[in-house]
């Protein structure tokens, strides 16, 4: 009988043992957190960022802040692509934001309903210098509320010098020259046009690219498409952006395994000159830099030209932008880590950790004078204003669709029209779900 | 009254297990169909009555999912029934080495799908993987098994079939060894020979065992997923789309009432497929 009630009171003993130590566990925590809050009044400012993103210069900029301010950064990464669009999405919902959020400018950002989850930094004296394009793409009625990540980057054709000198070829102007300039490519046995449609975004480059050109055509066409006044297939311009990744494919100028081929083999034929065009958005200079350095100087970047040659402009991607979560309870010290980003001086220690991919949105600000030549490339066209936006920047509509598209018309599934259409219906789904007017 | 807590206080046991079930399976099961019905971002949500199975209905791309999610559930749960009844048979018998081609044709189960897919995406590659390159040896073209738009959904499906059959063929072992011998004694005393063991006694009393295989990988099938993504995207365009890869890519967008609507209409395909099939299978079944 005695045993019987030993052999209870032995398990009580140790459970209630276990829970005294949880409890005190507990206890010696909190105290030491509020205690060495108070001693040193070090604020952390949380940072959400995707795992693509090259974080040496962002971090660069966050040393130098951290030492000149009481004021911790600290990085918290996600994935990259529509998984991390949705985890954004979910720490909204959920308030389980960090301070700071790392999210792409255009269409991206209108899905995330920005008026109700951002802070308004309209009046902010640091956003004066921003420029007028990055602003549009980072604001809701009328509101501004990001800052530029990154510098911006241009969908173009990049192209190998090396195999252009070689071959006695001119840069461009028009798309005539340009199946010109391809054919020569093809008959001196190099793969005229890069396509590494496994990696399916890579496929939606030549219509994309092509906005400056359907904006030169249609001035109005980006608010006529949000306001489902004007559709893709319809639009002869806008078609002809369609129509042009078909011609690519239908002369055969791809690599023949275009379909099993991936980006950073993309890359390597373009490096390496076993390839010469690369339609691309210029955020690949950055890669390239890391795993060919040699080669930087090989590698031009020029628009992707329109019909006519006197109509010659880059479509230009723009950065992802760094917002402050409306719930934060460090607005001020995330406001001044923002004001430190786009100075001069933040400019500067980003430069020095990755040389720059393209000017940056930021007007008065200096770029070092080594940037490669495909950056300086592109500031040609930047200084002449030639530029504009992708159209992604200037509309909240992007069908989710469009890289699988992009791929039947590239490969000869669909034809250009064909494509178009069901482009147009795929935005129309989009535009329904985003309760846009007129749709 | 005592009676009546005598009658039911057992159901009192029942109730940690029910609440779970009901947290975990009803509830949700009961709240996306209601999600389905509304237009939905995660904080808010409007009541659209059918719409969001209007709009997946006419998904264009839906046509060529519901087609190649039938071919790719008929396709892979036969080749198991036919694959692992024949590789049961043979492993069954008195081999010296049963045991360890057993556990050869198993071992693929236990392998991560998403794995197994990025090895097979490398292994057929149409010039640099090792598939193609030892049909070159042998002199034959290997085609681009991913990329050709005709093949590439039969490609992964084999792949499937590949990682599946171990399963199948446990399965058939287990309901072949559980025969009782009198019966090949029977047929032995009859003068049957190997063909008519095979005819008249492993299949029609591995029934069971074949059902269960043809119901779990035709199930299998239906709602296949982690193999098509993780080697296609449902690509080349949309050749290799299934159902699921369509409902994951509405989820993908952010349109989550939609992509909710989707797997509502894959519940209901599923089931208006399976119990028919089900129930016809389990009449044509026959006691030992």
């Amino acid at each position: 009988m005695f045993n019987t009630q030993r052999k209870k009171l032995v398990p009580l003993l140790l459970s209630s043992a276990l829970m005294a130590g949880i409890i005190a566990g507990c206890n010696s925590k909190e105290e030491t957190t509020s205690g060495g809050g108070k001693s040193s009044e070090t604020e952390t400012v949380t940072f959400l960022i995707d795992n693509q993103t090259q974080l040496d210069g962002i971090q660069g900029i966050i040393d130098e802040f951290e030492k000149k301010n009481n004021i911790k950064v600290e990085i918290e990464t996600r994935p990259g692509g529509s998984e991390g669009d949705n985890i954004i999405k979910t720490r909204l919902a959920t308030g389980d934001m960090t301070d700071l959020a790392w999210i792409n400018s255009g269409s991206s950002l209108q899905a995330v309903n920005p008026e109700q989850n951002f802070v308004d930094l309209s009046n902010e004296p640091f956003m004066e210098t921003i420029m007028d394009d990055y602003k549009a793409a980072v604001s809701a009625n009328g509101k501004v509320f990001g800052i530029p990540g990154t510098p911006t980057n241009a969908g173009g054709w990049l192209y190998n010098k090396k195999v252009y000198s070689d071959l006695g070829l001119s840069v461009p102007k028009t798309w005539d020259e340009l199946m010109a300039n391809n054919e020569k490519i093809k008959q001196a046995g190099k793969t005229a046009v890069i396509g590494t449609f496994k990696d399916t975004w890579t496929s939606q480059v030549i219509v994309l690219a092509d906005n400056y050109n359907v904006l030169q055509e249609n001035p109005t066409f980006a608010e006529d498409f949000t306001a489902n006044k004007a559709k893709i297939a319809t639009t002869p311009a806008a078609l002809r952006s369609f129509e042009k990744l078909e011609e690519v494919f239908k002369a055969g100028y791809m690599n023949k395994e275009f379909l099993a081929t991936g980006y950073d083999a993309g890359l390597k034929m373009l490096a390496d000159g076993e390839g010469a065009h690369y339609p691309m958005i210029t955020f690949a200079l950055a890669n390239l830099a890391t795993t060919f350095p040699d080669k930087m100087q090989d590698i031009g970047v020029f628009a992707q030209p329109s019909d006519s040659a006197d109509k010659n402009g880059l479509t230009v991607w723009m950065p992802a932008g760094i917002f402050i979560n409306k719930n934060s309870e460090h607005i001020d010290a995330a406001k001044k880590f923002l004001e430190f980003y786009v100075s001069q001086e933040g400019v500067t220690i980003y430069s020095s950790k990755i040389p720059p991919t393209g000017p940056f949105a930021i007007e008065g600000v200096e770029l070092p004078d080594d940037v490669y030549p495909a950056v300086k490339d592109m500031i040609q066209y930047f200084d002449a204003g030639n530029n504009a936006p992708a159209l992604e920047f200037l509309s909240p509509v992007k069908g989710p669709s469009l890289e699988q598209i992009t791929t039947q018309v590239g490969s000869g599934i669909s034809s250009a029209k064909e494509g178009a259409e069901l482009y147009d219906k795929d935005v129309e789904k989009q535009a329904k779900q985003l309760g846009l007017e007129g749709w | 009254m005592n009676k009546l807590a005598n009658k039911t206080y057992t159901y009192y046991f029942l109730l940690p297990a029910g609440i779970v079930y009901f947290v975990f399976f009803l509830l949700p099961t009961i709240m996306s169909l209601f999600f389905s019905m509304t237009w939905w971002t995660l904080t808010d949500w409007e009541f659209i009555g059918l719409e969001n199975f209007k709009t997946f209905l006419s998904e264009p791309s839906l046509n060529i999912g519901f087609k190649n999610t039938l071919i790719y559930a008929v396709l892979t749960s036969g080749l198991k029934v036919i694959l692992g009844l024949l590789l049961g048979v043979y492993l069954s018998s008195k081999l010296k080495t049963v045991g360890f081609i057993r556990s050869m044709i198993f071992f693929p189960t236990l392998l991560s799908t998403i794995a197994v897919g990025i090895a097979f995406t490398m292994m057929m590659h149409p010039s640099q993987g090792i598939i193609n390159i030892v049909l070159q040896g042998l002199g034959i073209a290997g085609p681009d098994w991913l990329g050709d738009t005709d093949i590439a959904l039969l490609s992964v499906a084999l792949v499937d079939v590949w990682k599946g059959v171990g399963m199948a063929t446990v399965i058939f072992i287990a309901g072949i060894m559980s025969i009782p011998q009198d019966y090949y004694e029977a047929l032995k005393i009859d003068g049957g020979n190997a063909w008519h063991n095979f005819k008249s006694i492993i299949i029609p009393l591995s029934r069971p065992a074949m059902n269960t295989v043809i119901i779990l990988s035709f199930i299998g099938g239906l709602r296949s997923f982690d193999l098509i993504w993780t080697m296609t995207k449902g690509g080349p365009g949309f050749s290799t789309d299934l159902i699921a890869s369509i409902i994951y890519k509405q989820y993908q967008a952010g349109f989550f009432g939609l992509s909710t609507a989707g797997n509502v209409i894959l519940f209901i395909l599923v089931s208006a497929l399976a119990f028919p099939l089900y129930s016809y299978l389990n009449k044509k079944e026959v006691d030992l």
